[in-house]
């Protein structure tokens, strides 16, 4: 599998990657899957719902709230998800799999991003150096869950 | 009583590509454990080891969060809709687990 993104949706994430810096971005990425690549068509932005920590707890509890917090961890909200998705469907389009920042990281995932993904899905990571969008990764979960394998990123 | 389950696009590839499918249920929890026992390979997906829905796999009937109804014992009526919804999450952490 490669995933393919054009230069207008590369600058779209990096600038959303900066705005947000220092804290993380998160979003989705919209397009069509065949065979053995996937085009993306539209970069859709959202809010990193761990900004909301009350809401965010609620969803899905962190662990160490004091060591984590939303500039080393990021939620989308399931709701906000599912409408996108359904929206997206109607357009024939799916959902290819998701962005989010890594603020003065490597991108590299990381095993919190392991224990919540799925297989199939692109987990694009942006690596946010001092305010400035640097290295882009894109990565697969293995069928067994153990490990994230690289996937091509194509411009 | 069949009821609609959307099947999200990184789980199709076990449920033989289809987008949706309709099991025979009363509940929220018969609807997951229908759907798993016809495609079992969907299972470590939607369960960790100790056979409890993954933290970051949210359920809805319509727009309700199965959590904030009667999780499992959800009733649901034929026009419900279930949809599987990953929570995405992640973020930085030290160690890398890439390959």
């Amino acid at each position: 599998m490669a995933i393919q993104l054009n230069t207008e949706q590369l600058e779209k994430i990096h600038s959303h990657g900066e705005r947000e810096y220092p804290n993380e971005c998160c979003g989705m990425l919209l397009g069509r899957a065949d065979g053995d690549s996937k085009e993306v068509s539209e970069v859709v932005p959202l809010k990193n719902l761990r900004l909301d920590s009350a809401r965010a707890q609620e969803l899905l509890p962190l662990e160490d709230p004091g060591r984590e917090s939303e500039k080393n961890r990021f939620l989308i909200d399931p709701l906000e998800q599912l409408r996108v998705e359904r929206e997206a469907r109607t357009r024939g389009l799916d959902v290819l799999g998701y962005y989010h920042s890594h603020p003065d990281h490597p991108a590299r995932p990381s095993n919190y991003d392991r224990e919540h993904a799925w297989p199939w899905y692109s987990y694009v990571i942006l690596s946010v150096e001092r305010g400035k969008a640097a290295e882009m990764t894109s990565w697969v979960l293995s069928e067994d869950r153990l490990r994230f394998d690289p996937e091509p990123l194509k411009l | 009583m069949p009821v609609k389950v959307v099947i999200p696009t990184p789980l199709r590839q076990y449920t033989g590509k289809k987008d949706s499918v309709e099991v025979e249920a009363k509940t929220v929890g018969e609807a997951l454990a229908g759907l798993t026992s016809r495609y079992s390979d969907l299972r470590k997906h939607l369960y960790n080891e100790e056979g409890k829905l993954r933290s970051f796999v949210n359920v809805y009937v319509n727009d309700e969060d199965i959590r904030f109804l009667q999780k499992d014992q959800t009733p649901l009526t034929e026009t419900d809709v279930i949809s599987i919804v990953p929570s995405i999450a992640g973020g930085s952490m030290i160690r890398c687990i890439c390959s």
